[in-house]
Order: C-alpha cells, then structure tokens, then sequence
C-alpha cells in the first residue's frame, strides 16, 4: 500500500516535471524541471526493485549529462533567452497527432492480452540477489552473455569522445 | 493495479510528452533534452518489463544509458558548432536541407 501511494507521487512529480520541461520558456528552467523529472524516475526504479539502476540514474543521468547541458546553457549565454520558441499552426496541429498516435500504439502495445510474456522476473532476480548481491546480480549477465556488447560500448564512447572534441574544437 | 503496469503506462506518457516537445519546440538544447525524456521512459519501460521477465532488461538500461550519454556529447558538441557558425540555436534558422 505504501509502494502504490510513493509510487503515485513520483510519478506525478515524473509527468510534472516532463510537462514543465516542454512548456518552459527559459532553457534553465527547463532543465531544472527536466532533473526534477529524472529524479523522481530514479525513485520509480527503486520502488520497481533496480536499486542499482535507480543510483546510476542519479549518478549518471541526474548529474554528469544534466551537467553537460548546464555547461553548454551556460557557454553559450542562453539563460535569459526567453524569446518564445513554440511554433504554431499547422505544427501544433501536427505535434498533437503525432503525439496521440505514439501514446495510443504504445499504450495499446503494453496493455495487449499476452504482450508481457510472465516468467516470474521477481523470483528470479530474488533468487540471484541471494547468490551474489544487488550489483552482481547485474554483473553476471553483463560480462558472461552481453560481453561483446559491453565491449562495443567502450568503442561508441571513445569515438564520442572523439567527434565530440573534434566538432567542438574552434579550428578543424 | 501492480505498480509494473502503471509504470509502463508511466512511460508511454513520458514517451509522448517527449514527441510533443520535439515538434512544438524549436531551441536545439530543448530538443536534446526532451530526446533524453524519450530514452529515459524507454529505460522505464525496460525496468517495468525486467520485473516479469528477468535480469536483461536492467542490463539493457545499462547500454541504453551509455548511448544516452555518447549522444548528449556529440549532440551538445554539434550545437556549440551550430551557434558558433551562425549565434543561435534556433533551429528555424537551419534550413539548408529542407525542401
């Protein structure tokens, strides 16, 4: 019961923070509600049991890419830009379709009879957190099955690294 | 209703919220912001499904997380360049390749 009502405030919090995020003038306050957002959702996978995954949310979304997008708001002195930048008409029109067609199929997608096959996830993830703890559990199948997918991670970041020096460099 | 359906119905409205603010927005940073949106409820959605499936939706969130961070680099790196090159980064004012 108390899982259903904290889950029941961050998500509001969750859908109000996206919602203030889009309707923000200001790219500061926008961000702001954007990290509010995120940090209700890091809760969200704490109450689903991703107590792992609910810090790296903080960790990593939270704070090094809100960072990010902080910084860059502020090198390029957009702070108090508050020219509106919603466009209108036909756009709008637009955004609303596309927006009720996406929001339609994937609710559709989640609520269909037999679409979430159950295989007693909770069990299983229980049963391994006893073995090894709540970081092994994702640790075993991030380094014997998803190995090589792990290792091509570490080529995506060194070329992001890479490009993003390259392309924000004054003189190429 | 359990609380692993109501975050998939969580995410599918972050999802939206996402497409909403990529067409009706036009500041470049915004729209990198609400693509974070998009990834995070996706990340949501994994978390929710990883309760009646099993571990790999969590380690998903992993890659999920990587790519996240990979993108918001080069992205944020391409509209330091795109200000740079022309003092704005509103995007109405990129238009070279539209028809």
């Amino acid at each position: 019961m108390t899982e259903q009502i904290l889950w029941w405030i961050f998500a509001s919090l969750a859908v109000g923070g996206a919602i203030g995020m889009v309707t923000r003038q200001n790219p500061i306050a926008s961000l702001l509600f954007l990290v509010l957002s995120f940090f209700s959702v890091a809760a969200i996978y704490v109450l689903l049991g991703a107590h792992f995954i609910g810090a790296v949310q903080v960790i990593v979304y939270a704070g090094a890419i809100m960072v990010l997008f902080l910084f860059v708001v502020m090198l390029l002195n957009l702070g108090h830009d508050y020219r509106p930048d919603l466009r209108g008409g036909a756009w709008l029109l637009a955004a609303f379709v596309s927006a009720g067609v996406v929001g339609y199929f994937l609710t559709r997608a989640f609520t269909e009879e037999g679409a979430v096959v159950q295989r007693g996830g909770v069990e299983l993830i229980e049963r391994s957190a006893e073995r090894l703890n709540a970081v092994g559990v994702i640790a075993e199948p991030l380094f014997r099955t998803y190995v090589v997918p792990f290792e091509l991670t570490s080529i995506l970041l060194l070329v992001a690294v890479i490009g993003a020096v390259l392309l924000a460099k004054r003189r190429v | 209703m359990p609380i692993d359906t109501l975050s998939l119905f969580l995410a599918a409205i972050l999802f939206t919220i996402g497409v909403l603010g990529v067409v009706i927005r036009r500041n470049a940073i915004i729209l990198f912001m609400c693509i974070e949106l998009m990834l995070n409820a996706a990340n949501l959605a994994f978390i929710a499904l990883s309760r009646s499936v099993g571990i790999d939706g969590q380690v998903f969130v992993f890659f999920v997380m990587t790519v996240a961070a990979a993108e918001a680099a080069v992205g944020l790196a391409i509209v330091i360049s795109i200000f740079r090159h022309s003092e704005t980064v509103d995007i109405k004012n990129f238009n070279l390749l539209r028809w």
